[in-house]
């Protein structure tokens, strides 16, 4: 079998964001950069299905600048085993995503492929997805379970109310959930290793996708600042507040 | 040309995040038609049709749709969008789930998670946690858009009777089998739809800690959260997650119990109307956004508040 995992290189999760008031953008200089956390976990579990001898190859995707190839390689440290570099300026919307990741696979098959369930910084949820409906396979968002079935996949799904269980023929395109695996740390031999490996460039015009965006971002803005800050001293002064000037219970 | 609502329900009723759904698609364009898909769902299909707003209901009554899988349904909805410029769900799970596959069929991007309609092609939503706002313009004719449930009225209930008219194609593309669905819950209210919640976080230190929250809850009648550490710890499971990448929520009270307040949990918990924190740790970020802010050992002042509720409660 073999998987491909596509990753996005985000703003660190710890970073809290600034938009620029006079450009109406998000300012993204010298702000910390990271695999996007649920990539990592679908990197995480491609490795696991490797080393459980399920899986041959694993391949790691990126789109994005020159320093995606470093989100590539981290990638390529924690145990995949080479890398695709697809060179844009900024990150596209989810659809044209899509379209390259199926264009990617269409020349090069895949069984396998393991996307995280949403980036964290345009919060979309949607490349999976989107991805299932260009291939015409299978899909299994928010997996936090997954068995391989002889032909089949056994994926549990995180859902609002629980968990659902569902069969996907291969191939399928899951999307990964916060559980289904803790990502292990690269050592530092593997970081050397990763080194030697295989990234090949890729030019979206190579593959003949026109790079039109759909969905125009017209401004970014700051949200309304909540004011918080209040205290109380004691639980008999809490309830009172909530009671008599809240009047919420 | 008209909107598309795709309706979730429990066979009887439509869920209120439906509702929520079809207020914002009024928002947006009229008339709004609403799809109702599973078995033995007419009941729902007749709550469709009383909603306000609601000018028609398509009942699609197949097995292949019973679990909403997102193969057997997408086809169906490609297929109805024909007639339709929107379609429109609610960011749910299966609202989530689904739509993303339809728009790449319509070869058109989704526009995720809206809070505001500005105009019938533009909208505002949050990216980067709620950190910013970003203010969007489609530039295709068929647009496909999910609905953050927090942002939008739920639409009322009204004496009018919408026409229910049958659909459905043979199409299944059997790619998927439903197995099995472990509904946890009870008793609570759910956490989306909740005017109280009450949340625990790493600071409850285990799951069995969790008892105290519960106590609280159910003299509030209020659902319980967590934080992504929380879940993290193995304290709770997932669908108990308040945040960027668990639930987004509103409710008229929000009690964060133990809760340092990571940006992450913030974008989902933020926009409640009144915030309670309880926090050890007078630094913790929680304390920026809460309205009333108490410096305590949780395992001190959870009893306390309980006890309190008690005498209110008497």
């Amino acid at each position: 079998m073999k998987i491909l995992v596509p990753v996005k290189r985000v703003v660190d999760y710890n970073v809290k964001i600034r938009v620029d008031k006079e450009t109406n953008t998000v300012d993204l200089d010298n702000v910390k950069m990271s695999i996007n956390p649920f990539d990592e976990i679908a990197v995480e579990e491609a490795i696991r299905m490797k080393e459980a001898g399920k899986c041959d190859e694993i391949v790691i995707v990126s789109l994005g600048p020159e320093q995606s190839k470093e989100t590539i390689r981290n990638a390529l440290a924690m145990g995949a085993d080479r890398g695709i570099h697809v060179k844009t300026e900024h990150s596209p919307e989810p659809l044209l995503v899509a379209k390259i990741l199926a264009k990617i696979i269409e020349k090069d098959s895949f069984d396998l492929i393991i996307l995280g369930k949403q980036s964290i910084d345009d919060d979309c949820n949607q490349t999976g997805q989107m991805l299932s409906a260009l291939l015409g396979c299978s899909i299994g968002t928010y997996a936090s379970k997954v068995e391989i079935d002889n032909d089949a996949l056994i994926v549990t799904r995180e859902i609002d109310g629980g968990l659902q269980t569902i069969k996907l023929a291969k191939p399928a395109v899951l999307t990964t959930d916060l559980r289904l695996n803790e990502p292990r740390y690269a050592s530092l031999p593997n970081i050397m290793k990763a080194k030697q490996k295989t990234i090949d460039e890729v030019e979206p015009v190579d593959l003949q996708i026109e790079m039109q965006p759909k969905v125009i971002t017209k401004k970014i803005e700051e949200p309304p600042k909540r004011i918080g800050g209040g205290k109380v001293e004691s639980i008999g002064d809490l309830v009172d507040k909530l009671k008599n000037v809240s009047g919420v219970i | 040309m008209s909107i598309l609502v795709l309706a979730e329900h429990n066979n009887e009723i439509l869920k209120e995040a439906t509702k929520k759904a079809i207020t914002a698609a009024s928002q947006i364009d009229k008339p709004v038609h609403v799809l109702v898909a599973g078995t033995d769902c007419t009941n729902a299909a007749k709550d469709a049709a009383s909603t306000e707003g609601v000018e028609k209901v398509l009942l699609a009554e197949n097995t292949q749709y019973k679990n909403l899988l997102s193969e057997p349904t997408s086809e169906l909805l490609t297929d109805l969008m024909s007639e339709y410029d929107y379609l429109v769900s609610a960011a749910t799970t299966n609202g989530k789930n689904i739509l993303p596959r339809v728009a790449a069929k319509l070869d058109v991007s989704q526009i995720s998670e809206i809070i505001n309609v500005i105009d019938k092609k533009t909208f505002q939503r949050p990216i980067y946690a709620g950190n910013a706002i970003a203010t969007v313009e489609s530039s295709t004719d068929k647009n496909v858009i999910t609905i953050r449930t927090t942002a939008f009225e739920t639409a009322k209930e009204t004496n009018s009777n919408a026409e229910i008219s049958a659909v459905g194609i043979e199409k299944n593309p059997g790619l998927s089998e439903f197995i099995e669905e472990k509904v946890s819950g009870g008793e609570r209210p759910e956490l989306t739809s909740a005017g109280t919640i009450v949340s625990g976080g790493r600071g409850m230190q285990s799951g069995d800690n969790f008892k105290l929250l519960e106590s609280v809850a159910d003299k509030l009648g209020a659902a319980v959260g967590a934080s992504r550490a929380a879940v993290d710890a193995g304290f709770v499971p997932n669908e108990y997650q308040v945040g960027q990448t668990g639930k987004v929520v509103a409710p008229e009270l929000y009690i964060a119990v133990g809760i340092s307040g990571a940006i992450q949990h913030l974008a989902g918990m933020k926009d409640s109307k009144v915030i309670v924190a309880i926090n050890k740790d007078d630094e913790a970020p929680i304390f920026e956004v809460a309205d009333y802010g108490l410096v305590a050992d949780l395992f001190d002042a959870v009893p306390d508040l309980d006890k309190e509720l008690e005498k209110i409660q008497k």
